[in-house]
This record gives C-alpha cells, structure tokens and sequence, in this order.
C-alpha cells in the first residue's frame, strides 16, 4: 500500500499539524494541490482565500455598519479567520502578505478559538521578500510543486474515521525522544519541528487504523517533517533520517546566527564561510556624520511637495492619528465617525419622520449623512543604501563603505527608519535586503555581502530607482544613499566597455532626477574624483568624500554647507 | 485547557520575571524578548490561571478595589456615597491585546449601540479597562503601532486612562501590569521605549538536549490528555500561587540594607545607565525577589540574581556592538561586587 500523502495526513489533523507550505512558481500546481486537500476535508469545512490586500476588519472582524444602521444594534461581521474554524485559511502568495498581518494571522492562530490549517503558496523566485518564518516554523509540511503529490490521497470516510481515532492513538516515550534527538542532530532549532513530527506521527497511525505510532510512523514522520527544515547534515545518523534536500535551507534557520549547536561537534554548514571582510568589518571606521539621514529627511519634504504632491506624506488612511472629519461613504478599514453621522442627520429628523412614519424609533440615519475620520500616518523614510561591491572598489574602500552603512542602520535604528540594500557587482545588481526595520537582518546581510568583479554602475542606480518607486508608491518616502566611485565598466546591456558603461550609468542617474527622487552620492574613491561628483551632478544628489582622515572634518563641511543654504 | 504554569521546562529567568511582576506590579511590566516557540506565550497563558483571587466590587466595571478608597473609579465613588459598596472575589484578569486592536478597542469608545438606538452618549470600556488591577499582555509588541505603544506605557505609568474623544470625556483606573513579548528578529522595539519596562528577560531556545526532551514529552503529554496532564501538576500549581500569595503579603516588610542601595547605585554608574529609573527598579525588583524567596531583607545575591533582567534594556544601546547587553552586566557586576567583598 502506498504511504498517505501529506496532504491527506493535513486533512487527518487540520490544526494539529498547522499546515502546508507549497514552494514553486506554478499557480495551476497549487491550485492543483488545494483542489486535493478540499477533496478530503469535510464537505461542509470553511475554505478561505486570504487575499493580500485584506483589510483587518475583515481579517478579525469587525462591525457591520449597514446592518447595525438598519437594526439600530450592533452587529459584529465575523472576520475570515473566525468564518475559517475547521477547515482552511488559504494564502496564494504568502511571501507577499505585509508583516503585520502575519503577525495577526498567526496570532489568531496561536489562539486556537478559530481552528484552522494554513495552506500557504510561497511563489517569490528568489530571497527578495522571504516568507516569515514565524510562519514557516507553525506548518508542519514544507513541500516543493516538483514533488510527486499525486495519487496517494484518501477519501472521505477514510480521513473521517482516522480523525475520530487520532485522540487515542498513543506514542512511545522513545519515538518521541527519537524525533527530538533527530531534530536536533539536523540542527533544528525551533521546537516546535518535533512537536509537529510527533502529530504526524499519530496522523499516521490514525490513518493506517493502529492504536499506537510504528518505528516506521516516526520515521516517515521525520521525513516529512524534519528533513526540509534540515540546516545541515548530522555527524552521526541517530536514526535513518532521509538526507536533508540542501537547497530547502529553510528561510532564515535560526540557529545559523548565534545558537550555538548544543553538542560540540564541528558542524560544517555549507556555504556560511565568513568572508574575509566580516573581520575587516569590525575594525573599519567610517566616516559619514552621524546624523546625515535626518538632515537628508528634512531636505527630502521639498521636492516631493514642489512636484504637485505625487508623493506627500498625507493620505487617506485608517491609522495613525486622527485629523478631522469629512462626508464619505465608510468602506472597509474606514471608520465611521458616530457622533458626527448623527449630528449631520440631527436636523432632518423631523422631515424624514414625516416621510416614512412607519422607522423604528431612534434616528433615522441616511447615507448622505456618513461621516468618516480621517487619518494621517507619520511618513517613514526607507533609505535603500547600494553598494558598490565590484573588484575595484572591494580593493579600496568596501570595508569602509560597509562601516559606513552600518552607522546609517544605527542612526535609521534610532529613527525606526526603513533601510534597504542593494549590490551591484559583475553583471547585475542584487537585493540583499528588502526594506526592512529589523537592525539585527541587516547587519547580518551586509555582513555577508562579497566583493570582486566588475562594476555595472548603471544596474544598481537603475535597482535602486525601481525600488524608490515602489516605496513611494507604498506612501513611504524613498532615499537613494549610493556609494561608488564613480566608476563603471558594464553598461546596461551587461556588455564590457567603459564608455557606454559610463553613459548608461549617467542616464539612470538623471531618470532619477526626473523621477524627483532624494539622493546621496558618497564617494568611495581613494581620492575625490569627477567621476562621482558628475554623477552626483546628474542625480540632484549631494557628493560626500568618504575621507581618509577624520570624520569631524566632513560633519564641519556639511553644517557649513547647510548654514550657506 | 491551559499548560500549568509549573510545567514550563527550563526558562527561569522568564517564569522568575513574571512571578516578581505578579508580586510587584508597580514594576513596569515585563519584557520578554526572544527566539520563535520558545512558550512565551504558554507562560504568561499560564500565569493568568495562576494569580490568586481578589476582592472587588460587585457590578463594577473597572473592578475597582473596595478597600482602596482613593483610587475608586467615579461609579464607584457615587455608590459609595449612598452607602456600602457590594464585594465579591473575582480571578485576577489577563487581557490580551491583539495586534490588530484598533485604538478604540483600546482606550474605550462611544458606545455605538445606544449612540445608534437613541442618540445617547455612553462610554464603552477597552481594553484598558478590562485589564484594570490584572495584566496586559501584547505579542509581537515590536510590531504594534507607534502610537499604540505609546499610549499603552503611558497608561501603565499613570495607573490612569484619560478619554477626550468622540464627544466623551472621562478618566477611569488602568493599573495593570504590562507583558510584552516578541522576537527581535521581526524589527525591533523602540529603544526610547525599551527603558519604560521594569524588566526585560531574554528567551532563548534549549539547546540542552534533556531540556529540550522534557520540552517535547510534555508538550504531547498535555495534548493527549491535558485533563491528566493538569492533575499532575496540581500540587507543583498550589505552591507556586502559595508563594505568589506569601510574596506579596511580605513585600511591604521587605527591607532594603543600605549597604545593597549603595551596590545598586554603584552597578548603574557602572553602566551608565541613563536616569534614575535603573537603580529604582533593580532595588524594587531585588525586593520583589526577597519576597518571593520569603525573606524579609534584601542581601546581594537577590540584587545579582536580579540585575541582569532590570539593567540590560537601559545600556545606552550601541546598536554596532555585537555583545550581548547581559554580558556586559555581568561584567559590570563582577568589577562592582569583586572589591566590596574584599573590603568586606
């Protein structure tokens, strides 16, 4: 007989095992993969899409306006998580649900009042917005569209049996000590991987009809469970745990950072060699004033209001702090203000109560009376810092450069500003970090960043102008902080040749101007060059020599600077 | 069902955090910051089933304490002036603030039932009401709003929320203790609002591969049967609540020796900590602890035990520096102690 799939297992236990991560581009295979867990859930469990534009009314619930107007009581709209209990909360592109509303959803979850699974789609191609491993870590099946899912799942009466059979099924104190060790020799950290492992364990056996978890359960279970989240290969095999696939790495394994693996053995983790510049890291002393962001924050307010408000900071929203009052229809997430609504129908009472003698008592409210607040939220700033990281300038001042993105982060820390990270180097440039408040992700991923090779100017500006644009659209207010040296040897074709490579890297620059997006060039030339004050030139943006010497030189230079202007 | 709170494996200074608070409200509340699954969350859970009963008047609100007459809410004043307020004993509350909660939910709104049904103006208590004399606990506080935040640790400060919205305008009693916990990596915490907390504990995953068993074995003991499960912590829960009960009946005669305020002074120049408020929380915290031992004088081990969780969120905070905050309290702690023993 043909082991039970996991998606069959999923239907055994829904919020037991919390559900399925499915990695792969193929919208049709995820559709695909739903299609078949809906099969074995119950006919009459909740099947609901969280799309990643929902609001947190509907998200958690909230009041619904017209019925509570026509009934003059309240009426609570339960959110799609309360609608969703025993069945299946369904994310088609997980990786792009906002942070927040993770936080929210798992909240729910955690909770347990609404019990449900969560089938998520994680389609990103790349590490550009990783999927949260809050997330990740609470669903027990992590599977890949490539994995032969097909033909191994069970019908109806089948799952429904082994679910009325799975309190009862017991497992061993070792099997379960077993999955512990294995996750652990896998370099699991969280424990929250056996816990699932040992769920699915039981599924299994309430599946195959036994009373009690096999050696054979626990170790399908450890399968399924334990080998994706694998961060490296065991020293000894404790037990014959399936090879660990190397490229599900898991997004972020915790213990990669600072957590020790418990037993002392070396473990060698592929692919984490520290560079050598982690080091050179340490000691580097940058030379940028510390409290550059801020003054280049205040500069940014002026263009964005001189360019017809394409990007001003206010705009309709539902949080932050209320700033008045206006007519408008309540949509979801915007809230009715009550005591204006009925102030506004006060003086009609009269007239419509003549009009329609047989409304309830109380006010008769209309439409037309609808009052909502309105909401400014504080503007963050994102500074998308992009680094030259090519051969010419790794020589020179990568170091440095990266000492000086680290004051940046302190200073964006302290401002509970955004901050980005692009690199561009050999033929393309590269997203290293999403925006991003987490100081502790940055830091990690500047550390790691690599030098060497040739230098395609034109790509990072270009990167770092998609970028800002976006943010701005998001309502956030972008900030270019480049450091180069001006120099480029790749055009944008990705073609060798300094000259185009030079022209294209000047165009990108001056579409950034037109674009009015606030800019900073540092200069990471071992001595002050044309080079990068041209291009400063091109971006409207202002040209820091990143001096040899001191750093009281330059913060003097800017003040000076800021007091002519 | 709810996990025992004595059932939590490991995790000491977190389970020792939350009882000091629990003895010791006017602390600052708790700040729990660390790694994913690591039951922060099953603690303060916990916790909630733990607290001992307390007396309040019937039919109030804010749960108001009969026996504390300045601090009555205005209900409960009026009452009073008409004669003798109703008692009756009520669970402690623990309140959970979802991320979502919107800020009506919050500080208390209109209600919009009778506003809707007769125009009227009436206050409808939030959730800092609800959590009035019991705890407040927010998940993923790094991730809630700014202004939210605020508004929160203000409240916890003042004991008092003050309503001026919708046409209302009304204080009403919010002490409460405030929980927070979450995981750095998600972003960080404000620092100007690190310091506010009275302590800050941080949470790491097990690596000790007993602690790590036990973790599991528990967790799937619970799950299959928490009926049997509770009942085998039954006694483990008395003595705790017990001890709850024992420390905050002897905190009032806690006495601090001279000699343990100067060594508290001392540590948090030390470190530079910035205000007052370090050396007032580490003394206050040093008491709680001596209460919950059940001593009545605070001595140096209580204040060494106590440091690292009261001092490590008020170093001025290089966000460069890679080393961890508590090591650098303990090394203060050694430097500070080392010589006084000596002299000693």
């Amino acid at each position: 007989m043909k082991t039970p799939s996991p998606l069959a297992l999923l239907a055994v236990d829904p919020h037991g095992l919390g559900g399925l991560l499915l990695r792969g581009s193929s919208s049709l295979g995820c559709e695909a993969v739903f299609d078949q867990i809906r099969a074995m859930l119950p006919a009459d469990a909740p099947w609901r899409r969280l799309p990643v534009s929902i609001t947190d009314d509907r998200l958690l619930g909230g009041l619904d306006l017209a019925m509570s107007l026509q009934s003059g009581r309240r009426i609570h709209a339960p959110g799609v998580l309360a609608q969703a209990d025993g069945g299946a909360i369904i994310l088609p592109m997980a990786e792009n649900l906002p942070a927040d509303r993770v936080a929210k959803l798992l909240g729910e979850f955690d909770r347990g009042t609404s019990r449900f699974a969560i089938i998520a789609c994680d389609q990103s191609h790349d590490d550009t917005s990783p999927l949260s491993a809050g997330l990740a870590d609470r669903l027990a099946f992590w599977l890949d569209l490539s994995d032969d899912l097909t033909g191994c799942s069970s019908s109806r009466p089948r799952i429904a049996a082994a679910r009325s059979r799975l309190p009862d099924v017991m497992i061993d104190a070792a099997l379960l000590d077993q999955l512990t060790v294995t996750a652990l020799a896998l370099g699991i950290a969280s424990l929250r991987a056996p816990i699932l492992a040992a769920r699915v364990a039981r599924a299994l056996a309430a599946l195959a009809a036994r009373g009690t978890v096999s050696a054979a359960d626990a170790q399908r279970a450890a399968q399924l469970v334990l080998a994706p989240r694998a961060t490296r290969l065991p020293a000894t095999d404790p037990q014959p745990a399936p090879p660990p696939e190397p490229q599900q790495a898991g997004p972020e394994p915790a213990n990669s950072r600072d957590d020790q693996p418990p037993n002392d053995q070396s473990a060698p983790q592929p692919s984490s060699s520290k560079p050598l510049e982690e080091l050179i890291l340490e000691a580097a002393i940058a030379a940028i004033p510390t409290d550059l962001l801020a003054r280049l924050a205040a500069k940014a307010t002026l263009p964005a209001r001189q360019g017809g408000g394409a990007a001003s900071g206010q705009f309709m929203g539902t949080r932050g702090r209320p700033v008045g009052v206006r007519p408008g229809k309540p949509r979801t997430g915007v809230r009715l203000a009550v005591l204006d609504t009925l102030r506004a129908a006060a003086p009609w009472q009269s007239l419509r109560r003549r009009n329609d003698p047989d409304a309830r008592p109380g006010p008769i409210v209309r439409v037309s009376d609808f009052r909502i607040r309105k909401f400014k939220e504080p503007t963050r700033s994102v500074a998308i810092v992009t680094v030259d990281a090519s051969g010419s300038s790794a020589l020179n001042r990568l170091a440095e450069a990266k000492g000086a993105v680290q004051l940046l982060l302190a200073e964006c820390y302290v401002r509970r500003d955004q901050i980005a990270l692009i690199a561009f180097r050999n033929r393309a440039a590269e997203i290293l970090l999403p925006p991003t408040s987490a100081l502790a992700r940055a830091r990690r991923s500047l550390a790691g960043l690599p030098g060497g090779g040739a230098t395609p100017l034109a790509a990072g500006i270009d990167a770092a102008r998609q970028m800002a644009l976006a943010e701005r659209r998001r309502g956030k207010r972008p900030m270019i902080v480049l450091l180069t040296d001006g120099g480029a040897n790749i055009d944008r074709e990705g073609r060798q040749g300094r000259k185009q490579a030079m022209d294209d890297a000047l165009a990108a620059a001056s579409a950034c101007a037109t674009d009015r997006l606030t800019a900073l060039v540092i200069d990471t030339a071992p001595r002050p060059s044309a080079l990068a004050a041209d291009l400063a030139g091109r971006l409207h943006a202002r040209h820091f020599p990143l001096p040899f010497a001191h750093s009281g030189a330059l913060s003097e230079i800017i003040r000076a600077e800021q007091r002519a202007s | 069902m709810i996990y025992p709170f004595s059932a939590i494996v490991g995790q000491q200074d977190m389970t020792n955090a939350l009882l000091i608070a629990a003895i010791e409200p006017a602390l600052g509340g708790v700040l729990a910051f660390g790694d994913r699954g690591t039951g922060k969350s099953t603690a303060i859970r916990a916790l909630a089933a733990l607290l001992p009963t307390m007396r309040a008047v019937a039919g109030c609100r804010y749960r108001c304490d009969p026996a504390d007459r300045k601090r009555l809410c205005t209900d409960c004043q009026a009452r009073l002036t008409q004669g003798k307020l109703p008692v009756t004993r009520i669970a402690a509350p623990v309140v959970d603030l979802p991320l979502g909660a919107t800020e009506d939910r919050v500080i208390g709104a209109l209600d919009l039932e009778r506003a809707l049904a007769d125009g009227s103006k009436h206050f409808e208590p939030g959730l800092l009401a609800g959590a009035n004399r019991g705890f407040l606990y927010i998940d993923e506080i790094n991730l809630l709003e700014d202004h939210l935040v605020d508004l929160l640790l203000d409240v916890a400060a003042s004991g008092e929320n003050v309503v001026e919205r919708e046409g209302l305008s009304l204080r009403h009693p919010a002490r409460f203790v405030l929980i927070g916990s979450g995981n750095p990596e998600e972003g960080e915490l404000r620092p100007q609002l690190l310091d506010r907390f009275g302590l800050c504990v941080e949470v790491r995953t097990p690596t000790d591969i007993e602690q790590r068993l036990e973790v599991v074995r528990r967790r799937d003991a619970f799950e299959h049967n928490p009926v049997a499960f509770a009942r085998r912590f039954a006694e483990a829960e008395r003595v705790v609540r017990a001890r709850i009960k024992r420390g905050r009946a002897l905190l009032p005669k806690v006495d601090v020796p001279e000699s343990i305020l100067r060594r508290a002074t001392t540590l948090c120049i030390a470190l530079g900590t910035d205000g007052l408020r370090g050396e007032l929380t580490l003394t206050r915290a040093a008491r709680a602890k001596a209460a919950l031992d059940g001593v009545d004088c605070v001595t140096e081990a209580h204040l060494r035990e106590i440091a690292p969780a009261a001092l490590r969120h008020r170093l001025r905070r290089d966000p460069l520096d890679e080393s961890l905050a508590s090591t650098r309290v303990l090394r203060a702690m050694d430097e500070v102690f080392a010589p006084a023993r000596e002299a000693a």
